[in-house]
């Protein structure tokens, strides 16, 4: 297993995982695999910039051995504190006790208390650089992106960022940069990463790019720690986690639902006729059946959630629980809400879901649709009439 | 004095109790709280909080 070159003397050294299904435990589902990033900088002072998650430390070794013998390692970076990036620490700091870890005040209270490592920490801020010799990283911290402990590192002299989760993709490919996978794949995860872990840090997606903007340095290439590394057009990403976090919207809408007899089927059905007779493409999502995972990339361009339950015990169906938390952790940028459902008696669950849209900070857009058991052809038509309101109201 | 709430994390901020790991006394106002002050739980500026009615 070989290293690959970024810039002369940095070298990918990760490790590429064709097998992981999920992410942060089961809740994120990783269909095309994933990889760690770990960068090895050759300069006077030999830096590892990140590790890899533990059951991969002997392929990042490999890599590392193919390039310099590890115990040669004087400075290793820990952009983030999150296992997939750590997880190999222990081990290689049995190669390199006497290496300095460099990482924020919270990385090191982090890495303290998942490894209990007796290490040479050394704390940095924004701001602090480091010098390697011919080059210098500089520091920028990123509390919240994701996580209180990241941060960025980048290298002046080579304008690359390596700014860790940021701007990465769960994809495993045997080739490691943006113009060597297909565009419309890479997307397609990248989006992914970013509706379900980054979403509710949006605003501070924004502030952290204005604030990198304000730094007026150049980049190059940015080498995050999953997925591809972006030399050819790393405007790409940036401009998508713009539009993303500042809630751009098409006039399309996703529409979630379960039944239990059928009722509620054959209303979600009509509303979607009804979306499309305005021009709205809506996708049909029966929940019980589907990957949530996908529900929430759908709404990075989608403006309007629409969720329909029958009702049960004076609530929605259970199995919308899930995506109903996840919504409200989730925190959709910008976007609007609507619920319908057919019961039989108490009613409750258009309420109790539309509650939990305004929970998750979505506008609700019109009056929740309620239909008594099964719907006659006058009732299939306000289901249709309801939708075709939706959508001009989401084109307003 | 008002509370005010992390809008990242949820953390609160109690001017009764202050925040003693970064060395604020108790009884101290928000609006007082150093500008470089952070979210004890997750790193976030002050610009990140609100008033907690």
């Amino acid at each position: 297993m070989e290293p690959v070159l970024l810039k002369e003397g940095i070298y990918w050294v990760g490790a590429i995982d064709w097998d992981m299904q999920y992410f942060h435990g089961p809740i994120y589902k990783t269909h095309r695999g994933t990889t760690y990033n770990s960068y090895l900088i050759i300069d006077e002072k030999i830096t590892l910039v990140d590790a890899v998650y533990a059951p991969f430390a002997g392929e990042m070794l490999e890599r590392i051995k193919r390039l310099i013998d590890p115990s040669q390692i004087d400075y290793i970076v820990v952009n983030h504190v999150e296992t997939d990036h750590s997880g190999a620490l222990p081990e290689l700091m049995k190669l390199v006790p006497h290496a300095q870890i460099f990482c924020t005040a919270r990385g090191k209270a982090g890495l303290q208390k998942h490894y209990y490592g007796d290490w040479d920490y050394r704390v940095v801020k924004s701001g602090t650089e480091l010098s390697l010799g011919k080059r210098t990283l500089s520091f920028i911290e990123a509390p919240m992106l994701h996580w209180p402990d990241s941060m960025f590192t980048y290298i002046k002299e080579e304008a690359l960022l390596m700014p860790n989760d940021a701007f990465g993709q769960h994809l495993a490919s045997s080739f490691r940069f943006d113009d060597e996978v297909d565009n419309d794949l890479i997307m397609a995860e990248a989006s992914r990463y970013y509706a379900n872990i980054l979403y509710p840090l949006s605003k501070l997606v924004l502030k952290k790019l204005d604030e990198v903007a304000a730094l007026d340095i150049p980049i190059s290439m940015i080498a995050p720690s999953h997925g591809v590394i972006w030399r050819e057009n790393p405007g790409q990403i940036i401009e998508a986690y713009r539009r993303w976090a500042s809630g751009v919207w098409q006039p399309r809408a996703v529409v979630v639902y379960d039944t239990m007899w059928g009722s509620t089927a054959a209303m979600a059905r009509s509303i979607v006729r009804g979306l499309a007779a305005e021009g709205v493409d809506a996708k049909l999502i029966k929940v019980s059946i589907r990957d949530t995972n996908n529900i929430f990339t759908e709404l990075l361009d989608s403006r309007l959630l629409i969720v329909g339950s029958p009702t049960v015990n004076r609530s929605y169906l259970s199995v919308l629980s899930p995506f109903l938390d996840d919504l409200t952790g989730l925190k959709p940028v910008n976007r609007l809400g609507a619920a319908f459902g057919s019961y039989g008696w108490s009613r409750g669950a258009v309420k109790a879901i539309e509650g939990k849209l305004e929970g998750a900070g979505l506008d609700l857009a019109g009056e929740g649709l309620e239909v008594l058991w099964v719907p006659d052809d006058a009732e299939i038509d306000r289901c249709y009439e309801w939708g075709r309101a939706l959508a001009r109201a989401i084109k307003e | 004095m008002e509370k005010w709430e992390c809008d990242v994390c949820g953390y609160i901020y109690d001017p009764a109790k202050g925040d003693s790991d970064a060395g604020i006394e108790p009884g101290t106002s928000f609006e007082d709280l150093p500008d470089d002050w952070v979210c004890p739980e997750c790193g976030v500026g002050k610009e990140d909080f609100s008033r907690l009615d």
